[in-house]
């Protein structure tokens, strides 16, 4: 029997009930979220479940939504089940004040870097990784650069006005 | 330590080797380092450093219209610059909502064909190098010239190709562009047969790579490979297969995969893919040469609001200004939404993680570069190898600094 995105969230209501939300298909891939002290235990459920057997991690990273109270910073985890050949997207948030979240890597060892790349970038704190320091930034660095709260362009300028670019 | 060796008082007597691989090493084949433990000449440990050309693309990108990011994912895989431009073309194109007309997907086929070619060529010729035969290296150079050429009738550049745009390309492939393909079509194979029989079933080469650097598929599926360095262990995937895009399915093609995932396996399945490429070349040129009428003159899909219209157009007609005028300013809002597109890369899985908030630029943009994801296993494929073994892991892995560091 070929799975379906269908059976994926009914497998996932089932073990998980209510702590698994906001389903929903983007762009034919599944999409959901959970909260982040049960994320270790979804992808665990989705790893090891015979039926599911999501066992590649294609990408794991990191966005900011700074005006989601409570949960500014999401990461989000890209699974593929290789056999059924069908792709997921899994997120967990977590508040920019305690930005914990457990680490992958017991699960993925591919998750190492992409952990690190993540923490680099915006300052996901992954507990319980074996190396969690900055991979592609100077060690030095105080900041997280791809949190928004940085603005790409020097914000003191004045001889641009944004209105007439169309970025207001 | 030799007895002849008196050390300082208090000083701790270290049994093993620390030696610096890079950052500027002509071994490392890009800004990479990588600090190894040595225990005589066999590796105990390495520690891989990287990010000397990180260029903060994501964040760049996050300012940037659709159509301004192209140049940046150029500077991803620069071997391969054409497979990372449609992909990105491919991702807007799925965000947009943009089918294209069959006979961009063949253009497209064949471009980046012929973009996996030259990567691969380089690759595997380096992998020459790196066990000491420069002159297989040298001689195909060549023949990726050929490919450049060709990129150069297509778009103008050749390195950082900045090819098509969104809904399919700038302008036509002329009857030069075609020639060249030709010529190359039929020049290649017979170098690249020459390129084989020196290396293929060479003693030297088969003891320098045989069982080096190898990994198991359980391990490999676990570290996120994917391309050539995952067939070489032993699994069929391939995103061109597992989800066409620009209408593979309408070709035949086989994926080689290896058995034991060390160094001469990913070499030969990345020769094999190179066959297969050429296959699907002369396919897809087959099929544009069987477009007649006003299909054979078609090279981007009718999208006004992302696709550039004439210049003449722009100068004589009210609606082409506008779209001009919209485009270059980047005043198009994108719609909203989250999608991951990928592609077969030169060495992987590319993806491209696009969210969008409904402005003129994403959201947020992340690109899954595919040998960021695998090099973290460069420890665990070299240690207890000798240090030779080491260099020869690293050039079989293709790693690209430029993809890496993003």
């Amino acid at each position: 029997m070929s799975l379906t995105n269908e059976i994926i969230q009914q497998r996932l209501t089932e073990k998980f009930g209510e702590q698994v939300s906001a389903f929903s298909i983007s762009y034919d891939m599944l999409q959901f979220e959970a909260p982040k002290e049960i994320n270790l235990k979804v992808l665990n459920f989705l790893y090891d479940d015979p039926q599911l057997g999501f066992i590649f991690l294609t990408d794991l990273t990191g966005v900011h939504y700074p005006d989601q109270k409570g949960r500014e910073l999401a990461v989000v985890y890209h699974l593929h089940n290789l056999k059924e050949n069908i792709r997921l997207r899994f997120k967990v948030y977590t508040a920019v004040e305690q930005p914990d979240v457990y680490t992958a890597t017991g699960l993925f060892s591919s998750a190492n870097w992409m952990e690190r790349e993540t923490y680099d970038f915006f300052g996901i704190n992954f507990l319980g990784h074996p190396n969690l320091k900055r991979i592609l930034n100077v060690d030095e660095m105080d900041y997280f650069p791809l949190r928004k709260e940085f603005p790409l362009e020097d914000q003191t300028r004045i001889d641009k006005d944004d209105e007439m670019f169309g970025r207001g | 330590m030799s007895e002849h060796i008196k050390l300082p008082e208090g000083s701790i007597e270290k049994t093993t080797t620390t030696l610096n691989l890079g950052p500027t090493h002509p071994a490392t084949h890009g800004v990479m380092q990588n600090i190894l433990e040595l225990d005589g000449e066999r590796i105990v440990s390495a520690d891989q450093t990287i990010g000397y050309i990180h260029r903060a693309f994501e964040k760049l990108a996050e300012r940037r219209p659709l159509a301004q990011i192209t140049t940046l994912t150029d500077r991803l895989n620069y071997c391969s610059s054409p497979l990372n431009n449609m992909g990105w073309h491919m991702t807007c194109e799925k965000l947009l909502g943009i089918t294209t007309p069959k006979r961009v997907d063949y253009l497209r086929v064949i471009v980046m064909e012929l973009a996996r070619i030259a990567d691969h060529l380089i690759c595997n010729s380096i992998m020459g190098v790196d066990a000491g035969a420069y002159t297989g290296f040298l001689y195909v150079m060549q023949y990726r010239e050929l490919i450049y050429e060709i990129y150069e009738e297509i778009c103008g550049a050749r390195l950082t190709t900045n090819m098509g745009r969104i809904g399919g390309f700038e302008r036509n492939f002329n009857d030069i562009a075609f020639q060249k393909l030709e010529k190359f079509l039929d020049e290649y194979p017979k170098a690249l047969k020459e390129f084989e029989n020196m290396f293929q079933r060479n003693r030297i080469f088969m003891d320098r790579t045989m069982g080096v650097g190898g990994i198991s598929a359980e391990r490999a599926l676990n570290y996120g490979f994917t391309g050539p360095n995952l067939r070489a262990a032993g699994v069929d995937y391939d995103v061109r297969v597992h989800a066409p895009y620009s209408s593979y399915q309408d070709f035949e093609f086989i994926i080689p995969v290896g058995s034991t995932g060390d160094s001469y396996d990913r070499w030969l399945v990345r020769e094999q893919e190179m066959w297969q490429s050429l296959s699907i070349i002369r396919q897809a040129y087959q099929k544009v040469q069987s477009f007649t009428g006003a299909e054979a003159e078609v090279y981007h899909a009718d999208v006004p609001e992302y696709y550039l219209p004439a210049k003449q157009d722009v100068y004589t007609k009210m609606e082409a200004l506008i779209y001009h005028f919209k485009i270059i300013m980047g005043e198009t809002d994108i719609p909203a939404g989250e999608v991951y597109h990928a592609v077969e890369g030169g060495n992987g899985e590319l993806g491209f993680y696009l969210i969008s908030d409904g402005g003129r630029a994403p959201y947020r943009l992340h690109f899954r570069r595919p040998c960021f994801i695998y090099y973290q296993a460069f420890e665990e494929l070299v240690k207890g190898a000798m240090l030779s073994d080491a260099i020869i892991t690293m050039s079989s892995l293709n790693l690209i600094a430029g993809e890496m560091d993003a």
